[in-house]
């Protein structure tokens, strides 16, 4: 015991003095965070709006006033009708309000008997589709919303994140791909180097069995990673404001079983590599790819070919971001991630085992 | 297991890779508390015999033991017992080089402390830099830090792939040195070099070239039983004076070596009527002179007599 200890001070010395290693294992997850949580989004804010108004009335001031309170539109001001197009090729505006020269008429009308043709036009600029189609969404909202309340059968919720925002959707997808890295990443790194510089050898050429010194291997990065699980955790929750409500112990259970499954895939990829380029080359390729293309990190599953489908079921990554999402997101109880929770449970068994099968202590 | 005379014996081990033979049929054994020198340029095997018999590699054919145990069977046993010091530098480049044999000796389950006294010689010149980094020593100092850290755990046998390659000639010179102060503890050595002045600072030496052992004997032995003439030549074209030599029939073989050609008389060969003639070729100021062998000459004359 006191042996192994030993040797897993000696493996933390060697990250502790790798500073660059270190500052991207400890900064990458903040960083990755910060970024999917405020600069990349997948939301459309400040819709640029200008108004063409032929003729003032209450009613228009009215929803111009609504137009320029939204958080999601800006007011750019109201303009002629010849320089819409000047407007939109500028950039100056994502989207016009054209109102109806006879705006003030057929609304009284439409108040009173519900019937009447269109009084206003949105005109987009649908060189972004993104920004066109949720710009238009949130104009018909705010604009005819009012008027809707009284005529629409349709009335939507949306539960466990009501302003759609996408950094939910994110945080758990960071969380999948950074314990990959770090974990599966870093130690095959570190266990390959033993292999080309030669230190591999003389560890062999011992009485200690050379198991006891890569498990010894795999306690700093376990560490290193129960380091970044806190910091985005604890980002998560007070900066990004995910409620995390009251499963904290699910999310860490579960996580924890995730980070012992990469470790493993990390051990088993060290097995097979002979140099570290190799082992960067095949963790990269056999893992980060699939776990940013297949698991539904960014991509829904149900969106893709049904080919990959039954494809992506084997990346660890899914089962374990769905489980977070439900944990994180939705709140769910442990019983309703049971399903992730068991498969997380059998890929990390069984990538173990043959991890450890696949260990020699020769060369060959 | 002391009771064996021999700490390493190796019985017909042959190992290829692909389609190239490392080793091929080779034999030896090595005595306690003797110093074995496996002399030989790449390419000659070393490295395989040695992690044959440290246990890194599985022999394809032939048996070994070391101390007294099978190489094959006994693996774990022999680990215990073994120095291993390979070629390349093995130790980490990141550690101090107080941490590093902090570490081999709790590899091996001892302290740093407890075998004190073996290190001592060779530790002592690095220690006053213990708080170094290993990656950032000179290479006689790597060296000591590397030999030190094999010998921590006391091993009964000793390993030593070519322990001297890339180091000065003083450094080389003061390792030889401090391997006899082991052999006097009574360790068992067996060490690989491709310099064959080293020879002479081994019990016995096996000289061997592409898998092959070409001979194993003591190495004034060896030397001694050198059959032929040989002689050291120069002339004022050395490069002319080769091709001169070689073609005539009265040499047997004739190479460089440093400042002079290396030249083994054949039949019917008269040192005057050379001299004579090479002056007849264009040659100014030919010097000719018997001289005894080394090792190297031995090494080449089994070499040519083996194609």
């Amino acid at each position: 015991m006191r042996g192994f200890l030993k040797f897993v001070k000696k493996e933390t010395l060697h990250i502790l003095r790798d500073s660059r290693t270190m500052l991207i294992a400890l900064l990458m997850p903040v960083v990755q965070i910060l970024l999917f949580g405020f600069a990349i989004s997948t939301e459309v804010n400040n819709v640029n709006v200008a108004v063409v108004v032929p003729k003032w009335s209450e009613d228009i001031r009215q929803c111009v006033t609504k137009l320029a309170a939204n958080p999601y539109t800006t007011y750019k001001g109201s303009i002629a009708e010849h320089d819409i197009d000047r407007y939109l090729r500028s950039g100056h505006a994502d989207a016009i309000v054209f109102f109806a020269h006879d705006y003030d008429n057929i609304i009284q009308q439409w108040k009173t008997n519900a019937t009447g043709n269109p009084s206003k036009q949105f005109i987009m600029d649908a060189s972004n589709t993104n920004v066109a189609q949720a710009g238009a969404g949130y104009l018909s909202n705010i604009l005819t919303g009012e008027l809707q309340q009284s005529a629409s059968l349709v009335e939507t919720h949306m539960l466990f994140n009501p302003q759609m925002k996408s950094a939910f959707n994110f945080v758990p997808g960071i969380m999948g791909m950074v314990f990959i890295l770090i974990c599966a990443i870093l130690t095959s790194v570190s266990i390959v180097r033993e292999k080309e510089t030669g230190t591999m050898d003389v560890l062999l050429v011992s009485p200690v069995r050379p198991l006891n010194i890569i498990l010894a291997k795999l306690v700093p990065y376990f560490a290193l990673s129960c380091i970044n699980l806190t910091s985005i955790l604890l980002l998560a929750h007070y900066m990004l404001e995910i409620p995390l409500t009251g499963n904290l112990a699910s999310i860490i259970i579960v996580s924890l079983v995730y980070l012992v499954l990469s470790l493993s895939l990390g051990l088993l990829v060290s097995t097979v590599a002979k140099t570290q380029v190799v082992a960067l080359l095949v963790s990269a390729a056999v893992m980060l790819m699939p776990i940013v293309m297949l698991s539904g990190m960014m991509f829904p599953i149900e969106n893709m070919p049904a080919v990959l489908q039954p494809v992506s079921a084997i990346v660890p990554a899914r089962w374990y971001i769905d489980a977070m999402r439900k944990l994180m997101i939705q709140g769910a109880p442990f019983g309703l991630i049971m399903k992730d929770f068991v498969i997380l449970v059998v890929m990390t068994l069984g990538l173990l085992t043959v991890a450890l099968k696949n260990f020699k202590d020769k060369l060959e | 297991m002391s009771t064996n005379p021999l700490a390493i014996e190796v019985n017909n081990i042959s190992k290829s890779y692909g389609t190239i033979m490392a080793l091929d049929n080779v034999s030896l054994s090595v005595k306690r508390g003797e110093i074995f020198g496996l002399i030989g340029p790449d390419g000659a095997g070393k490295t395989t015999l040695f992690k044959i018999l440290v246990t890194l590699l599985n022999a394809d054919a032939g048996t070994a033991l070391v101390d007294g145990l099978d190489v094959v069977k006994d693996y774990r046993k022999i680990r215990s017992r073994v120095g291993y010091m390979p070629g390349k530098f093995s130790l980490y480049p990141d550690l101090s080089i107080e941490e590093n044999m902090e570490f081999f000796a709790t590899l091996f389950g001892v302290t740093v402390e407890q075998n004190y006294d073996l290190v001592a010689p060779i530790y002592k010149q690095i220690e006053p830099f213990k708080k170094r980094r290993a990656g950032r020593l000179s290479g006689g100092m790597k060296q000591k830090l590397a030999l030190s850290c094999a010998l921590i755990h006391k091993p009964s046998v000793l390993f030593l792939d070519e322990p001297t390659t890339g180091v000065d000639s003083v450094s080389r010179s003061e390792f030889w040195d401090m391997l006899h102060g082991l052999k006097q503890q009574g360790l068992s050595i067996l060490v690989s070099t491709p310099y064959m002045d080293e020879a002479s600072r081994c019990d016995h030496i096996a000289l061997c070239n592409s898998g092959h052992v070409l001979d194993i004997d003591t190495p004034q032995h060896m030397v001694e039983k050198f059959d032929g003439a040989l002689y050291a030549i120069k002339s004022s074209h050395m490069f002319k004076l080769l091709k001169d030599l070689r073609s005539l029939n009265t040499v047997s073989n004739c190479y460089t070596a440093g400042e002079y050609h290396h030249l083994l008389a054949g039949n019917s060969f008269d040192a005057k009527q050379l001299v004579q003639k090479l002056t007849t070729q264009g040659h100014k100021d030919v010097e000719l002179k018997g001289i005894v062998p080394d090792i190297e000459d031995v090494f080449i004359k089994l070499l040519s007599n083996e194609s």
